[in-house]
């Protein structure tokens, strides 16, 4: 009788499992690995929300084949003990099909092995070249290389026969990436670095390093920094009347920048994603029309300017959905179809990936713009 | 541009620079003369300083002179309520305690204004315009004269408190005999409400006057407040001209150190001569040995 009965109670609860699995299929989970707080959180908060935000639309204009999307992310506070622990917590616990994220190379260099041997597509938001270079199977990113930025400004400065140049750089992962990749390149460009020097995170003036190079051959200065550094040395160098012409990194371009160095910032150059000058871009541009979406829907939600930190987010959920569209929710069919997009323009730039390039982008991923009337133009 | 002009510029940026872990490490010495204690939340009040000043002015639109008058107000109430809520309540607390104590207290505040502030630097308008300077080839902006001149009056009051007036001259014998001191009836607990209320104010002070220079966020009061505690040990923790030079040869040899030599060694600079001097003239440069007395 007891077998009997519990017989068809197994019956029925199966039937009513298959039932709700028939009618309501389980969301799609993509995990993200952002740094909301501490040192990068002006990478993980906007990657975050963005994230978010893309995913929530995704889902009203009714999700990816009929099926819900859902984001499990997680903080890892720019922390690559955190970025661990919280990876092995979205593939085990959370089992989710593909990763987005993390915000900094030092995180995501962490991640990359645990994606690697769980076999879980990673697409990171961080820009180091080491990511994808030499290419790992699982791992992609969205993020530009900080070598093509530096083609940009070379190419620039090789155009106009500046060939001196004086190199100040943070001291942090951000810097001293930028510093070896300046290093590295210069002299395909035919320019000599006569000058390098560095300065901290939280250094509150640079009128010794600047003075320095003034008494130096530079005809022109690269810093690479972000925020608030480059604002201090743009005013540093208004201070002490320095005259050759002042190139900053893409980890500035944004607003706050300008915002912070006021009339300092005002000649100033700098490569950059297209998104901070969208509405300038030409019709024919393939990036116009999901860059002034981006930036509206950002500035709905979220009342603040959409800024490419969050276009690496953005790029990688659509990068994802993509693959999802095409081959289904299995993470070896989502990696598949990732290394067969090609040409997809997003907010970073126009991938293509392959299966030997994961990083999908050239140097057109780059502009460069002019601050001129504490605003952008492009420089053409 | 040759040598001369170079070391002028770095000279007196360093001294410019200086002046700032001054008025901090004055804050440190004011504190430890008072309760023996090393108050590592110095540092916070200089970024509420800056904050503060910041919020009045850009979020409330207050007049930028009473928006440095109100965060005064405010940073220096954050330090009466600290020592309140963190300090007093501890009866027989070591003084090992009590910094570890204010080294919580420093992570809590910083806490609170990521908080309430977020994590945006800002940056706010200079008094007095932005055009710079010309001394004898090299250049300072006008806000830097107003650094020189608020520390400058800072250390001057400070000065005449502590040497004229009951309340400083009480202070002062708190921080040589506390038991003493109060046994001749002085208070000793609201000398070192005091203490904090006048160390404080110092601190925002500090915070304000760069803040245009040098922009603000919740976490410019840890690097600044280790420059001011620096200061204050090669003063020897004096609440008078020991800290201030100690604070200007920091600055200087900072500037120097990453012009003529290496400028990522520029905060090692700062560390090394902390460490020597704790090392070998553990009094501070300027103080001459004293025995302890039994």
């Amino acid at each position: 009788m007891l077998r009997k009965i519990s017989f068809i109670f197994v019956s029925v609860v199966s039937f009513l499992v298959a039932a709700v699995c028939a009618f309501a299929a389980p969301p799609i989970k993509i995990g993200g690995l952002f740094a909301v707080t501490g040192p990068a959180s002006f990478l993980g908060e906007p990657e975050r929300n963005t994230a978010q935000m893309v995913v929530n639309e995704i889902n009203a204009a009714g999700g990816i084949r009929g099926r819900r999307l859902e984001l499990v992310a997680y903080d890892t506070q720019g922390d690559a003990t955190r970025a661990v622990q919280a990876a092995n917590r979205l593939i085990k616990e959370d089992r989710v099909v593909a990763i987005i994220g993390p915000s900094t190379t030092g995180d995501t260099m962490a991640v990359i092995p645990i994606a690697e041997r769980a076999h879980v597509p990673l697409v990171s938001c961080a820009a180091g070249s080491k990511i994808t270079s030499p290419v790992k199977r699982w791992v992609f990113k969205t993020a530009q290389n900080d070598a093509l930025a530096v083609a940009r400004i070379y190419e620039y400065l090789a155009g106009r026969k500046l060939t001196r140049v004086a190199i100040l750089t943070v001291s942090d992962g951000f810097g001293s990436s930028g510093r070896e990749q300046l290093k590295a390149n210069a002299a395909r460009y035919g320019i000599r670095i006569v000058s390098d020097d560095t300065y901290g995170p939280k250094d509150t003036d640079m009128t010794a390093q600047l003075t320095k190079i003034r008494g130096s051959q530079a005809q022109a200065i690269i810093c690479w920094g972000t925020n608030p550094g480059p604002a201090v040395i743009a005013r540093n160098a208004r201070q002490i009347g320095l005259k050759i012409p002042l190139f900053m990194s893409h980890g500035v371009s944004s607003k706050k920048f300008i915002e912070l160095a006021g009339d300092a910032a005002e000649g100033i150059i700098l490569p950059s994603g297209r998104v901070i000058v969208a509405d300038r871009l030409p019709n024919s541009d393939r990036q116009k029309k999901p860059l002034l979406a981006f930036v509206k829907d950002y500035q709905r939600h979220y009342r603040a300017e959409g800024d490419h930190f969050g276009g690496h987010a953005w790029d990688a959920v659509m990068l994802l959905k993509a693959a999802i569209e095409r081959g289904g929710d299995n993470p070896a069919a989502i990696r598949d179809q990732l290394e067969k997009i090609r040409t997809f323009a997003g907010i970073g730039g126009v991938f293509s990936y392959s299966p030997a390039d994961h990083a999908g982008l050239n140097k057109d991923a780059f502009v460069l713009v002019e601050v001129r009337n504490r605003d952008w133009t492009l420089v053409k | 541009m040759n040598l001369g002009q170079q070391l002028a510029q770095y000279i007196l940026s360093g001294l410019s620079t200086g002046a700032i872990y001054a008025l901090i490490g004055v804050g440190f010495a004011i504190i430890h003369n008072a309760t023996g204690i090393i108050n590592f939340a110095q540092g916070e009040f200089v970024m509420l300083g800056g904050m503060a000043t910041f919020f009045f002015f850009s979020a409330l639109k207050v007049p930028l002179v009473l928006a440095v008058a109100l965060a005064t107000g405010v940073s220096t109430m954050a330090g009466i309520v600290f020592e309140r809520l963190a300090i007093r309540p501890l009866k027989n607390a070591t003084p090992i305690n009590l910094v570890i104590i204010t080294i919580g207290g420093s992570i809590l505040i910083r806490g609170i204004a990521m908080l309430l502030w977020g994590k945006d630097t800002h940056s706010l308008p200079t008094f007095s315009g932005d055009e710079p300077i010309m001394l004898g080839g090299a250049t300072v902006m006008p806000q830097h004269l107003w650094i020189f001149a608020v520390t400058l009056v800072v250390i001057v009051c400070s000065k005449l408190f502590f040497s004229h007036t009951i309340s400083g001259k009480a202070m002062r014998a708190c921080s040589y005999n506390r038991r003493a001191a109060g046994l001749v009836g002085i208070d000793v607990r609201r000398m070192v409400l005091f203490s904090f209320a006048i160390s404080s104010a110092m601190g925002s002070m500090a915070g304000i006057i760069i803040a245009p220079l040098t922009m603000t966020s919740y976490d410019v009061g840890v690097m600044l407040g280790l420059k001011g505690f620096c200061a204050a040990i090669i003063g020897g923790m004096s609440s008078g001209l020991g800290t201030v030079f100690g604070g200007l040869i920091l600055g200087v040899l900072e500037a120097l150190g990453a012009g003529l030599f290496s400028s990522g060694y520029k905060d090692a600079i700062a560390f090394i001569i902390l460490l020597l001097i704790l090392f070998i003239r553990p009094q501070g440069l300027f103080r001459r040995g004293e025995s302890e007395r039994v």
